[in-house]
C-alpha cells in the first residue's frame, strides 16, 4: 500500500540549503518594507465587506402550497427561507458526498482492501448509499414545503466551495488511502454537526416529521464518523509502527 | 555541447502524434523536485503558448500558408498541454504565481547577462527589477492569505525583497515602447532572447488575468489586477523590441528556433530523468518543425534560412540562481524610470509628465501592492513564526 510518511528528497525547508537561506534571511532583515502592518489589508477587506452583496438568495416558493407554508411561518415570526437554505445545503453536501465516496472507493481499489479493520468496498458502498438516501430524504422534505429541490441555495453554494479541497485530495492519484480518509473525515465531522443543527431547526419550525427523518440520518452520520476515524487511526498506526491494523472499537 | 542546426532534422512533422494519456502525465512533485524543474515547465508553457498565438495571427493574415500553419500549430497545442499539465494540483494558484515570478527573475537575469546588445541588456535589467518586486508582493500575499512560506516554492534560490516598487511601475503606455533591434544587424541570440522573454511575460499576464478572479479575498483580487496591468506593460515593452519589418515567415523561423533553443536548454540541465525524456522528445519535435519551416522559407521567401538562423545554437540558458547579479542590478538601477524608449534617473522623470500623471491617478485610492506588503519581511516558516515564538515566550514567562 502507498504510504505518505517515507523519507525522501523533500527540498522545501531552509535546511536543505542553509548557506543560501541565511543569505536570504540576512537580506530580508535589512529591507525597508512599505510602512504599516497587515492591519492595512484588513482595512481593504472591511471596505469591501461594507458594500458586499450576498452570494445569492433562496428562490421564492414555486407553488401555492409553498407560498401558503411560507406565509404560515411568517405569521409565527419565522423565516421558512432559512430552513430551506439549510436543507439545500445538506442536500448539496450529501450529493457531493456520494461523489467523494466514489473517489475514495477508486483509491481503495488501487490500494487494496484492509479486511482486518473492515475497510472494504462493501463498507464504503454502504456509507455511500446512506449519503444517497439522505440526499433523497432532504429532497422530499424540501418538496413537502412546496419548494424546489433542484435550486442551489446560498448555503448550498458555499458548502460547494468548502468541499473543493476535499475533492482535490480524493481525486488526486498521488494521495494515499489514509490521506483520502483524512479528507473524508473533514467532511463527515462537518456533516455530523450540520445534521444536528438541522434537526433542531426543523423542530423549531414545528416540522417534526422532517426532524425525525433528519434524526435518523444524523445517527447514521455519527456512525460514519466513528468508522472513518477508526480506519484512519488504524492505518496511521499501521504505517508508523509497522504493526497490523486493528478494527475500530464497536459503537 | 552544441547543436548543429544544419544537420539536426528531429522527428518529421507527419510522425508527430499523441494519445490523451501522452498529454496527461504524472505531474512533477511540488515537494521533491528541484525548483528549476518547475521553472523550466512554466517557461516552456509560455514558449508554446506564444508559438500557438503567433501562428494563429499569421494564419489570419495569410491565405497561402493556412494548412501548413494549422499542421504545426496542432502539435504546438498538444505540446503546450503536455508541458503545462506537469504542474501538480497540490500547488495553489498563488504558489504557482510565486513560481511564475521566479521564472521572470531567474530567466530574465540569465538573458540580461548573456545578451550581446547593450541596449537590450538594459531593457532586461529594467524589467527584471520590476518582476523581482512582484515576487516580494506575492510572497507577502501567500504568507498573509494562505499562511504559507513562499520559500517552499523558491527553495532558497531567489531573494524575497523589494525591487522597483510596483506602485512606481505604472507608466503611460507611450513610456513602455522600446527601440527595436535591426533584423539585418542583430545577433541571432538577441532575436531569440527578445522572443523568449516576451513569451514568458505574455503567459504571466494571461495567467494573472485568468486566475485573479478565483480569489475571494478583495486584496488578492486587487493585487492580481495591479500586477496583471504591469505584465501587460511588460508585454508591450518586450514585443516592441522585435523588428516590425521582419517578414512573417522570418518571424515563424525565429519562433521555431527559439523553441528549439529553449527545449535544448531544458534538456541540457534537467535532473529529473522522467522529465528530461519529455524535453528530449519535445526538442526532436521542434527540430522537425524548424526543418519544416526552413523548407517553406526556401520555397516562399527564396532565401537561405541561415541568413536568419545561427548554424549552431548558442550557449544554453543558465537555469540557476542569479542572486549576486540581481542584487548588483538592484543596487545600481532600482531608481531608473522609463521615458520614451530610454531610461533615466527618477529625478529626471517630469513630475507632471504622462507617466507620473497616469500613476498618480491609478494609485489615488490606495496601492494594493503597498497594502499587501505593509511591514512585510520574509522569514523562514512565515512571519507568523515570530509572532508564535513571542506569544509562547510571553506565556512561559507569565507562568
Amino acid at each position: 500500500m502507498k504510504t505518505s510518511g517515507d523519507m525522501g528528497k523533500n527540498r522545501t525547508g531552509v535546511r536543505m540549503s542553509p548557506k543560501e537561506a541565511k543569505a536570504m534571511e540576512e537580506a530580508a532583515a535589512n529591507i525597508h518594507p512599505p510602512p504599516g502592518d497587515e492591519s492595512k489589508i484588513a482595512e481593504v477587506r472591511e471596505s469591501y465587506h461594507a458594500r458586499a452583496i450576498p452570494v445569492g438568495s433562496v428562490p421564492p416558493p414555486g407553488s401555492v402550497k409553498g407560498m401558503a407554508k411560507a406565509a404560515a411561518s411568517a405569521v409565527t415570526g419565522k423565516k421558512a427561507s432559512v430552513l430551506l437554505d439549510k436543507m439545500g445545503e445538506r442536500m448539496a453536501f450529501e450529493r457531493t458526498g456520494v461523489r467523494l465516496y466514489e473517489a475514495l472507493i477508486t483509491k481503495l481499489a488501487s490500494a487494496g482492501e484492509v479486511d482486518s479493520i473492515g475497510l472494504t468496498e462493501e463498507a464504503l458502498r454502504k456509507i455511500q448509499d446512506d449519503e444517497l438516501r439522505h440526499m433523497q430524504i432532504v429532497a422530499e422534505a424540501i418538496e413537502e414545503m412546496g419548494a424546489d429541490p433542484t435550486a442551489e441555495t446560498p448555503c448550498a453554494d458555499v458548502a460547494g466551495v468548502q468541499a473543493k479541497g476535499i475533492l482535490q485530495v480524493l481525486t488526486d492519484p498521488r494521495t494515499t488511502l489514509a490521506q483520502g480518509l483524512s479528507a473524508i473525515l473533514t467532511a463527515e465531522l462537518v456533516d455530523n454537526a450540520s445534521w444536528e443543527m438541522l434537526v433542531d431547526l426543523a423542530r423549531d419550525f414545528g416540522n417534526d416529521e422532517a426532524a425525525n427523518a433528519f434524526e435518523d440520518a444524523r445517527r447514521q452520520e455519527e456512525e460514519h464518523v466513528r468508522l472513518v476515524r477508526g480506519w484512519l487511526e488504524a492505518l496511521t498506526r499501521q504505517e508508523s509502527l509497522g504493526a497490523p491494523a486493528h478494527a475500530p472499537p464497536p459503537a | 555541447m552544441a547543436l548543429d542546426l544544419t544537420k539536426e532534422k528531429g522527428i518529421p512533422l507527419d510522425q508527430q502524434r499523441f494519445t490523451w494519456p501522452d498529454l496527461v502525465r504524472t505531474p512533477l512533485s511540488k515537494l521533491d523536485d528541484d525548483a528549476f524543474t518547475r521553472v523550466r515547465v512554466i517557461l516552456m508553457n509560455g514558449i508554446e503558448n506564444e508559438s500557438w498565438l503567433f501562428q494563429h495571427q499569421f494564419a489570419r493574415c495569410n491565405a497561402d500558408l493556412r494548412k501548413e500553419l494549422a499542421r504545426v500549430r496542432r502539435v504546438e497545442q498538444h505540446q503546450q498541454t503536455l508541458v503545462n499539465w506537469l504542474l501538480p494540483p497540490d500547488q495553489s494558484a498563488l504558489e504557482t504565481t510565486i513560481a511564475y515570478e521566479q521564472v521572470a527573475v531567474e530567466v530574465t537575469a540569465t538573458v540580461a547577462e548573456h545578451e550581446p546588445d547593450p541596449y537590450m541588456k538594459q531593457v532586461y535589467r529594467f524589467g527584471l527589477l520590476e518582476d523581482f518586486d512582484h515576487l516580494y508582493r506575492y510572497s507577502a500575499l501567500l504568507d498573509r492569505l494562505e499562511g504559507k512560506d513562499p520559500n517552499v516554492i523558491l527553495q532558497s534560490y531567489t531573494d524575497i525583497m523589494p525591487g522597483r516598487p510596483t506602485w512606481v511601475e505604472h507608466r503611460h503606455p507611450d513610456d513602455d515602447i522600446r527601440a527595436h533591434y535591426d533584423r539585418k544587424k542583430a545577433h541571432p541570440l538577441t532575436k531569440i532572447h527578445a522572443l523568449l522573454i516576451l513569451a514568458a511575460e505574455q503567459q504571466t499576464r494571461n495567467f494573472y488575468a485568468t486566475v485573479g478572479n478565483i480569489y475571494a479575498d478583495p486584496i488578492a483580487r486587487q493585487l492580481y489586477a495591479e500586477i496583471s496591468s504591469i505584465e501587460e506593460q511588460h508585454v508591450t515593452q518586450y514585443e516592441s523590441l522585435q523588428d516590425p519589418h521582419e517578414p512573417w515567415l522570418e518571424k515563424w523561423l525565429l519562433h521555431e528556433a527559439t523553441e528549439v533553443y529553449c527545449y535544448f536548454s531544458c534538456m541540457h540541465q534537467e535532473g529529473n530523468t522522467r522529465i528530461k525524456q519529455i524535453w528530449e522528445q519535445m526538442l526532436a519535435y521542434e527540430l522537425g518543425h524548424l526543418n519544416y519551416v526552413m523548407e517553406l522559407f526556401k520555397k516562399v521567401e527564396k532565401r537561405d534560412p541561415f541568413e536568419v538562423l545561427p548554424k549552431s545554437l548558442p550557449q544554453p540558458l543558465d537555469f540557476a540562481s542569479h542572486r549576486d547579479y540581481v542584487r548588483e542590478v538592484l543596487e545600481k538601477e532600482v531608481d531608473l524610470r522609463a521615458q520614451g524608449t530610454q531610461f533615466v534617473p527618477k529625478e529626471k522623470e517630469p513630475q507632471d509628465g504622462p507617466s507620473a500623471t497616469y500613476r498618480n491617478y491609478m494609485n489615488s485610492k490606495g496601492s494594493p501592492s503597498e497594502t499587501v506588503a505593509a511591514g512585510y519581511r520574509w522569514m523562514p516558516g512565515t512571519e507568523l513564526i515570530a509572532r508564535a515564538q513571542a506569544l509562547r515566550a510571553q506565556e512561559l514567562g507569565v507562568h
